[in-house]
């Protein structure tokens, strides 16, 4: 019996680890299917992560690497090459590898196991069906860990985080990036990323596009691109063509909860992730979940952060027994998507409890206020700017909550000018 | 010199070779892409219907019945996933349940077993997400779901583990008379010379038939599209589920895949030559024309749209005869649904036709069984078994749908080694769920790459020229 099993050892499981190692649990197990450690973090090799965590730019390996080198000052044991393959209610985990297939079990279950890209399917892309369409993820691992370009003149789809680090890299490889198209009338990436990967290299955004037609077999030689209106309908003779050779995918990730559903997680329909306590744990008691299986983080620092989260809580769990009867579930109104945590244990062990959360829409100066059932205001945020592209975070002090009761609601309000 | 030559690798030209492996005879195939069931076998319903729907005295009629129950045997003998999930043919008006009559009285000149006729709640019974304006519905207990791909593959594999050549890659271009009687055919490979031809070649059935006779029958490729749905849709029907063959023509299907997917599909569209794109108008047909059926199918699961071609002939139904014009010629043509369901049938009878023209003998060693390996299905202890014979079972390659490393590599030892990354999911089903191979497409390629000595440039997605990489990095690229 392990004291804690962590699934996954991307940004969340990693830093998952070292957090419960610290907080002194002595049996825990990483697992991870690949063979080295670092999840998607080995084929991000360009900077900008650390800036928050370590107060200094790393590259996605380096990053993993900081993790990588606390781990060996440990305990705790590792398993790569293993995929988990089942998860029961009762903490019992299924796991197969080149030694064996064997159910092992943990007092407490962190689930990092991340997400996965939407595929061409998932938006029902018509057209010609040969090769050339690819996530960008996919681009991305033959490009860094295979050393090959999936192509020469590239159309990207989707102005998510992905396809823009690619626009740049595949720019850099000698590819011509001709244009990134996005359906949303914003950008679905972080402005830097807007800036460093597209500007830079006059690289042309065509914001409320989509395409419409991909031509071409046996590989493809032209994309049709079409202007959309307010209800991401293609305009009739607003079609540009492009000829190209490869479209790259960056619409959307999905967290990966096949084994959360085999544990009998209750799912956000919102986030597609399990839904969560102020701690991080799931609907299933002593199972936490942090990272991008909870929701799709822009960040591997805040990842890493809320991983950090869990895995105090797990450490606490198996440590002493919760004393926590009262509970408060989040709700969302107007233009708020959802929230991380959606519920809430009083009385709170933290002084503060972070909320984040996205919006569907652009907000110039705002603010984000937590309203309790009466209505009234509890707590209120000032922002200068909110887009769907970056996940929004609030502290909401525990102080505040202890009288309030059933539920609170987040909101986003315009500031009057 | 052989003794028959089949042009084509689909299913029907794929069923004939597994019952002429079994005679002493010399048997080649010629196949014009780089692996067999390339063509209309890969994308269709795969549905095995029971056979109520074509006319009685048609050879439609005839061959469904007898090749929906050779079929069953099949799957068994030969290991492929077959579900025998049984149909309705749903009625959304009382004109339509009329229809439902004429069919279940043509089932039965036909011969089909276990139909029944149901009302509305005996249908909402036992497939509770039927729509509420369906009024009726026509069951029929025989009709299954196989994998045609696999089905193909299995015919195929037989026949070769049993003498049969396979010549992939090489599309004929020619075929000849010579003063002898026998054949020469050329590809765009080579030549090969034979005493009798099969004609198996889907939708250019027609063009081959023309190299060298008259003009007999015309093929038109019928398009049909569709969408392939995650498995999280899969108990929105438990049975295949048919709308009434109307005006709007014979609707759209919505059924489960023996995979454990939805699919939904197909429309009818007349298009020229191999036209397999999908389009945004028949997409919206499909899925609202299957909104009849079944309310709530969730569109956000799709997983993979694609096109089918039917080969459907200007006589309105199969064609299975010697050539009028050329002897010892064999047409196996017009071969639109239900082809797939009639496969085995039209397959021995063609190598019946094959023995009235010569009595080869039977062999003595014949190897009629085949088995795969579906690391998922074990039990924990058969996983442990085969793990440590081979510590590749215990690395899995595609995680949506648990494929290990150690059945990919596998099927470079089979019959018929893959050839291209679509080749593989064919055998193993890697890449065939909700990632599409958005994970395990590079690990497959790098398979493909030491398992074929290939550069990375070289990997094909599915037929040639799918390359899926174009240059290795830091070389430089000449105007782009």
């Amino acid at each position: 019996m392990y004291d804690l099993i962590i699934i996954g050892a991307g940004p969340a499981g990693l830093s998952a680890a070292v957090t419960a190692y610290e907080a002194g649990l002595e049996k825990i197990l990483l697992i991870e299917r690949d063979s080295e450690l670092g999840g998607i973090l080995n084929q991000c090799i360009h900077n900008g992560f650390g800036l928050h965590l370590f107060k200094e730019e790393l590259t996605g390996p380096e990053f993993a690497g900081r993790f990588i080198e606390k781990l060996r000052d440990t305990n705790v044991e590792v398993m790569s090459d293993t995929m988990v393959l089942d998860i029961s209610e009762d903490h019992t985990v299924s796991l197969v590898n080149s030694s064996g297939y064997q159910h092992i079990k943990g007092k407490a279950i962190i689930l990092a196991m991340g997400c996965r890209e939407r595929t061409r399917g998932a938006i029902a892309i018509p057209g010609s069906r040969g090769s050339g369409v690819y996530t960008a993820g996919t681009a991305q691992r033959y490009m860094n860990m295979d050393g090959y370009l999936v192509g020469k003149r590239i159309v990207i789809l989707g102005s998510g985080d992905i396809g823009l680090i690619m626009a740049r890299r595949m720019t850099l490889e000698g590819a011509k990036v001709l244009a990134c198209v996005e359906i949303n009338p914003y950008s679905s990436g972080l402005q830097r990323n807007i800036k460093q990967c597209l500007e830079d290299f006059d690289i042309p955004l065509y914001l409320s596009h989509t395409i419409t037609d991909i031509r071409g077999y046996p590989r493809v030689n032209q994309v049709v691109v079409s202007k959309v209106d307010e209800k991401f309908r293609p305009i009739a003779r607003s079609e540009m063509v492009f000829d190209c050779d490869t479209v790259l995918l960056s619409i959307g990730l999905i967290p990966e909860n096949e084994l959360s559903k085999s544990a009998g997680i209750v799912l956000d329909p919102r986030t597609k992730g399990p839904r969560v306590w102020e701690n991080m744990e799931t609907s299933v008691d002593g199972i936490f979940a942090c990272g991008n299986v909870v929701q799709v983080h822009d960040l591997a620092d805040n990842v890493a952060a809320e991983a950090k989260k869990a895995a105090l809580a797990a450490a606490r769990y198996v440590q002493q027994n919760r004393q926590q009867d009262g509970e408060l579930e989040l709700k969302t109104a107007g233009n708020v998507t959802y929230t991380v945590p959606q519920h809430i244990h009083l009385p709170l062990s933290e002084k503060l409890v972070e909320v984040s959360f996205r919006t569907n829409r652009v907000f110039g100066k705002c603010a984000v206020v937590v309203a309790d059932r009466e209505g009234n205001a509890v707590c209120r945020y000032s922002r200068e700017y909110i887009t769907p592209g970056e996940l929004q975070k609030i502290s909401i002090p525990a102080k505040l909550l202890e009288d309030k009761e059933e539920y609170l609601t987040v909101k986003v309000v315009e500031e009057q000018k | 010199m052989y003794d028959v030559i089949i042009i084509g690798g689909g299913i029907v030209g794929s069923a004939t070779a597994y019952y002429l492996s079994q005679y002493d005879l010399k048997l080649v195939m010629l196949e014009a892409f780089n692996d067999v069931a390339n063509g209309t076998t890969k994308a269709n319903s795969a549905v095995i219907h029971a056979g109520y729907d074509p006319k009685p005295g048609s050879l439609m009629a005839k061959y469904n019945v007898e090749g929906s129950r050779l079929t069953r045997e099949l799957a068994k003998k030969l290991d492929f996933p077959y579900v025998n999930d049984g149909s309705l043919v749903l009625a959304f008006s009382e004109a339509e349940v009329e229809t439902l009559k004429e069919l279940y009285q043509r089932g039965l000149a036909n011969g089909v077993e276990d139909m029944k006729l149901l009302n509305y709640e005996e249908t909402k019974a036992i497939e509770p997400a039927i729509s509420d304006n369906v009024h009726g519905a026509l069951y029929a207990g025989t009709s299954a779901v196989v994998s045609p791909w696999e089905y193909c593959l299995a015919l195929a594999e037989t026949a070769v583990r049993n003498g049969m050549e396979l010549k992939l890659n090489n599309e004929v271009t020619a075929i000849r008379k010579n003063e002898d009687e026998t054949f020469t055919v050329t590809t765009v490979k080579g030549e090969y010379q034979g005493r009798y031809i099969i004609n198996a070649a889907g939708i250019y059935a027609d063009k081959v038939h023309e190299m060298i006779g008259e003009k007999e029958f015309t093929i038109t490729p019928v398009r049909g599209q569709y969408f392939l749905l995650d498995k999280s849709q899969f108990t929105k029907a438990h049975h295949t589920l048919f709308q009434c063959p109307s005006e709007r023509g014979k609707g759209v299907a919505v059924t489960p895949t023996v995979h454990g997917n939805l699919l939904v599909g197909p429309d009818a569209t007349r298009v020229d030559d191999e036209d397999l794109n999908t389009t945004a108008d028949i997409l919206a047909y499909v899925k609202e024309t299957a909104a009849l059926s079944v309310q709530g199918i969730d569109y956000r699961e799709n997983i993979r749209n694609f096109s089918g071609l039917r080969a459907r002939s200007d006589r309105g139904d199969f064609i299975i005869e010697e050539s009028r014009s050329v002897p010892n010629f064999f047409n196996l043509a017009g071969m639109a649904s239900p082809a797939l369901s009639s496969a085995a049938a039209i397959g021995l009878t063609a190598k019946d036709w094959v023995l009235s023209k010569q009595a080869y003998p039977k062999k003595e060693h014949y190897v009629d069984s085949r088995r795969k390996i579906r690391f998922k299905k074990l039990t924990d202890e058969e996983k442990n078994e085969l793990i440590k014979k081979d510590p590749a079972y215990g690395r899995i390659i595609c995680r949506c749908e648990t494929i290990t490393e150690g059945e990919i590599r596998e099927t470079f030892r089979g019959p018929i080694p893959p050839q291209s990354i679509d080749a593989v999911k064919r055998r193993t089903n890697a890449g065939m769920g909700r990632c599409q191979g958005g994970f395990c497409g590079e690990r497959v390629a790098n398979i493909l790459k030491q398992e074929l000595g290939l550069d990375y440039t070289e990997i094909l997605q599915d037929r040639e020229g799918t390359v899926i990489l174009e240059k290795k990095a830091k070389e430089d690229y000449e105007n782009v």
